[in-house]
């Protein structure tokens, strides 16, 4: 209860909001936030509670992108039909990604991880049905009322996607599906010698991070009208999902919301006042300066500020 | 797609080139990576660092291999401030510290690439020699210079570092380091000055491979991404920490990708490398000379 | 009494004389906002920043002029880099931020394409430059494209034309895998089928691509009598250096055809004689009698000097200056900056421009395309007042332009 009233207040807020005669350019820059607070509570899954930092982030996402759009161009689907659907296909995907992986460790992990983002974008650069390298233009259906703009019906969607996603991470966490993975983080042989099932674990985290970062991707080729794989499978995509989970606090599952809120809402500040371009760089430093001095990130810093006032 | 035998062997020779540009390229990374478990992936980052670097001299008159060859005393001080630092935030504070030492370096080749493009722009950048654009003709075929340079800065590199390694006492000591640190600890030697001796020699490496890398093609910040896959395919095939290995995994890359570029089309030779990789870390993850 | 209408007097003479002046009137009204993302780096990057001088020349014309309708005119541009992604959130960024009036779209296909979906679904009216059938498939009809090009033929008859006079009975093409290329590649593909050609090789490559040797061998290998190439400045240059490195065929009649970026003054001086033989379309070349072209030249390249541009400003500047002036004479004839309303005085009326007069089809491309197909002959190294002189570019096609005979084969034309 003290998080489901929260989290149904936020997903009632966030529709008030979008309701409201607030400029558009709000909503259009606050998805892209919203998407940031999903892709990092999903990448925390498996990178914080197990351990395995996964720089495929954007291979997910591209693909969600993807399906959406042949679900889209191919049967004129919903849009709920098409996040749906890129949940199904990206958790399927993270599931092989899970197995082929198995044995691998640390940084042969993250390369192998980042060879699937690659992959899948060449998989989508020769199939001319979704444009090939030239990329889609996509005319979007009509708003749904009461929504006034598409823009403000996405931005209502990622925040409700945004809670579900914390939701599940809680769940995980508190769990024992959380135990299991905490205990494969800290030393995976001592855990299967304790009976943990890890490849069980392993793979249901590789398979639920998977979905929701395929749900995230989903509704962004509807947000720009338009879809190419170079940007679809941009591995700034992995660097943000990554530095955001560490920023925020990689242990609990609100570490990857503060983190998101923290980079997105800076990057957007920064995109309209100088430029797009001195994003990465945001990033970069960020997590290079977190990852250095504050190893447990904002949440382990507001922790150690309170065990200080007590 | 015409298949004959003339462009099978064209192909072949290409790819014997290109493969040991691609090694030469790697071989810092055999040395970081494979020798010393450091999670470098920022290593494409810096040889295009390199790149850019031999660029601006390049701007200057500098011909781009003198400028790659002076490169490396700088890069080779680079190096080792970079590995002192990795050492003491991270090494030393045990294996936990060795996810963030990754996610370290993953920011840190992202710092590089908006701060060239930040001071280049997008645009790509190229420089002249009197051996780019010119080729050598052997009858029918043509090989462009450039290839044969970088083939040539390729051999001379792999030769220099093994020797290296097996005849020197720092070059046996950093292979020491590799194989049993607490061993070497015990015979008296530093094993974290050695370790820093090898990164920066291994970030020297990189900025020749930096220059050869702006001879063979045009380049722009965001190339480091494209050959991440690459120089860890060639690293994890060749297994780690052999050099001659490193060559021949090169060799075996840039063949397979000719290949493929030859008769299934340009759109397929990205995903060769990053196939490669998969594929030897699924059926073999210790390579074809791994320790 | 008599003072006091004095004073009302004198008062109302100089509000009268005040008025009269542009600068005052100015005061009085909102100015009217201009937006556009152009490219100002990457591959289209040098022609884009020609274009901007040509822009801003024209703004400031304007408004030394008396603005629009007595408006002020203020112009904003960012550059999208040549990278399609950046311009959704550009446009979002000028029409919900910045609050623009009007907007330009970005020179050249590959960035337009992602604006023409969010044009129409806002119902907006876009200004083209330079892009290659983007409207074809969103069939947006507020769009008004600059260039002097219709539909593939208008692009590739001219090339196929020439190459059969010299008994040209094969083609080979090699597109990029983006979308001005692919849109000229499916045109010009079912055009040579119609003209009876044979079709030896066809590849699309990545965008991305720079390393053009195993392309330009398998060109070789297969031995067509013309290459038509379809492809962006980085990969024109690459190629145009490719084929010089490994030589594409003794067999080969002409080469070239859809090859951006040979246009631009930059690519031109650094490529020169590597130019020789090719024929490639263009917009413009010296010799071309357009009204008021040259005088125009003159004036831009006093500001292209200034800011360190391009200095010729053949190819793109004058068709975006004309951007201007279309806009000029459809929101005069209206007297409104209503989109709806400019939209239908653009397709309704011929426009005067310094590029010709310019009459729209029902798709918003040119209903009397004007493209050229010319030859680079006798191009010298590292010099670049030579193209200001007629014959560096001798122009094939069409005949009213013409002013030479195609040398063939492409080896022999290379001198």
């Amino acid at each position: 209860m003290r998080f489901w009233i929260p989290a149904v207040v936020a997903v009632l807020i966030a529709i008030g909001l979008a309701l409201s005669p607030v400029n558009e350019y709000f909503f259009y820059a606050a998805y892209i936030v919203l998407t940031f607070v999903v892709l990092a509570t999903a990448w925390n899954i498996l990178g914080g509670y197990a351990g395995y930092v996964n720089f495929g982030t954007a291979a997910f996402f591209g693909l969600g992108s993807y399906t959406a759009t042949v679900l889209f161009k191919w049967l004129g689907a919903p849009l709920a039909l098409q996040i749906a659907a890129a949940a199904l296909v990206c958790g399927l995907l993270g599931f092989g990604v899970g197995l082929l992986t198995l044995r691998l460790r640390g940084i042969f992990f993250a390369i192998a991880t980042v060879a699937v983002i690659f992959i899948m974008e060449t998989l989508m650069v020769n199939w001319r049905y979704v444009g090939g390298a030239t990329g889609l233009q996509l005319l979007r259906p009509e708003v749904m009322a009461p929504f006034e703009s598409y823009t403000r019906m996405l931005f209502a969607v990622m925040a409700a996607m945004a809670v579900g996603a914390a939701a599940l991470a809680r769940y995980v966490q508190v769990s024992w599906i959380g135990r299991g993975l905490r205990a494969l983080r800290d030393s995976e042989e001592a855990a299967e010698c304790a009976g943990v099932p890890t490849l069980k674990l392993k793979l249901f985290a590789c398979t639920l991070s998977g979905a929701l970062m395929g749900a995230a991707g989903a509704p962004m080729p509807m947000y720009l009208s338009f879809i190419e794989p170079a940007s679809s499978f941009n591995l700034t995509w992995s660097v943000n999902a990554l530095a955001a989970a560490m920023i925020g606090g990689t242990i609990h599952w609100l570490g990857p919301v503060i983190g998101a809120v923290i980079l997105g809402t800076l990057q957007q500040v920064v995109t309209v006042t100088i430029s797009s371009e001195v994003n990465v760089l945001v990033v970069g430093v960020l997590l290079v300066l977190f990852v250095v001095a504050a190893p447990e990130g904002v949440l382990g810093l507001i922790r150690k500020i309170m065990a200080r006032v007590r | 797609m015409v298949f004959s035998f003339d462009l099978l062997l064209e192909a072949l020779m290409f790819g014997v080139l290109l493969g040991s540009f691609y090694a030469a390229v790697s071989i810092g990374l055999s040395v970081s990576f494979g020798l010393l478990d450091v999670p470098h992936v920022a290593h494409p980052a810096v040889m295009v660092l390199g790149s850019y670097c031999t660029y601006l001299l390049a701007g200057y008159g500098w011909d781009p291999l003198v400028a790659g060859t002076v490169l490396m005393a700088p890069f080779f001080v680079l190096g080792m401030a970079i590995y002192r630092f990795y050492y003491e935030t991270f090494e030393r504070r045990g294996t936990e510290a060795g996810v963030r030492g990754l996610a370290f370096f993953f920011g840190v080749a992202f710092i590089i690439e908006v701060g060239l493009i930040l001071a280049f722009g997008v645009d790509q950048r190229t420089v002249s020699a009197p051996y780019i654009g010119s080729s050598l003709r052997l009858g029918d075929y043509r090989i462009p210079h450039r290839m044969i340079v970088a083939f040539g800065v390729a051999l001379v590199l792999t030769f220099t570092l093994t020797i290296y390694l097996s005849k020197t006492f720092t070059g046996r000591a950093i292979k020491a380091v590799a194989q049993d640190e607490a061993a070497l600890r015990l015979m008296g030697a530093n094993p974290v000055r050695i370790k820093q001796w090898a990164f920066g020699i291994a970030t020297a490496a990189s900025a020749l491979a930096g220059a050869m890398l702006i001879i063979v093609g045009p380049v722009e910040p965001a190339i480091d991404r494209l050959y991440i896959g690459r120089t860890f395919a060639i690293v994890v095939l060749a297994g780690l920490g052999s050099m001659t290995g490193t060559l021949a995994a090169g060799l075996i890359l840039g063949i397979a990708e000719s290949i493929v570029l030859m008769f299934f089309g340009a759109s397929w030779a990205p995903a060769v490398a990053f196939g490669i990789l998969l594929l030897v870390l699924g059926v073999r993850p210790q390579g074809l000379f791994g320790r | 009494m008599k003072r006091s209408r004095r004073e009302v007097l004198k008062a109302g003479a100089a509000l009268a004389v005040a008025s009269g002046i542009p600068g005052r009137a100015f005061a009085q009204k909102a100015p009217v906002k201009i937006g556009m993302s152009m490219p100002q780096t990457g591959s289209l990057g040098a022609a884009g920043q020609a274009a901007l001088v040509a822009l801003r020349l024209w703004v400031d014309e304007v408004n030394g002029r008396g603005g629009l309708l007595g408006r002020k005119v203020e112009f904003i541009a960012y550059d999208d880099q040549t990278n399609p992604a950046n311009v959704p959130g550009i446009y979002t960024k000028l029409l919900d931020v910045d609050k623009v009036d009007l907007i330009i779209a970005p020179y050249g296909t590959v960035p337009t394409a992602p604006l023409m979906p969010m044009a129409k679904q806002r119902g907006l009216l876009v200004m083209g430059n330079f892009s290659f059938q983007v409207n074809a498939k969103v069939k947006h009809d507020m769009w008004f494209n600059n260039s002097p090009w219709n539909d593939a033929s208008s692009w590739s008859d001219g090339f196929f034309k020439n190459g059969k006079k010299v008994g040209a009975k094969s083609v080979a093409f090699l597109a990029a895998d983006q979308e001005f290329a692919q849109n000229l590649a499916n045109g010009a593909r079912a055009l040579a089928k119609k003209d009876g050609l044979k079709t030896v090789y066809d590849q699309n490559y990545p965008p991305t691509t720079t390393d053009f040797s195993s392309l330009i061998r398998a060109i070789r290998a297969a031995q067509a009598d013309m290459v038509f190439v379809m492809s962006y400045p980085n990969d024109s240059v690459a190629i145009v250096r490719a084929v010089n490195e490994i030589g594409v065929g003794r067999g080969v009649k002409m080469f070239g055809g859809g090859m951006v970026g040979l246009q631009f003054t930059p690519n031109m001086v650094n490529l020169g004689s590597l130019l020789n033989g090719i024929v490639n379309y263009n917009s413009y070349v010296p010799g071309m009698k357009y009204p008021g072209i040259e005088d125009f030249l003159a004036r831009y390249a006093k500001r292209a000097a200034e800011a360190k541009v391009d200095p010729l400003g053949f190819y793109l500047p004058p068709f975006n200056y004309a951007i201007g002036q279309m806009l000029e004479q459809a929101i005069r004839g209206v007297n409104s900056f209503e989109h709806a309303k400019i939209a239908q005085y653009l397709r309704n009326n011929e426009m005067k421009t310094i590029v010709g007069p310019i009459k729209y089809d029902k798709t918003g491309e040119w209903a009397n395309p004007r493209v050229v197909q010319a030859q680079f002959r006798g191009v010298k190294d590292k010099d670049m007042a030579q193209f200001r002189q007629p014959g560096k570019q001798v122009v094939l096609y069409p005949d009213q332009y013409k002013t030479g005979e195609l040398i063939a084969p492409f080896e022999k034309a290379r001198g």
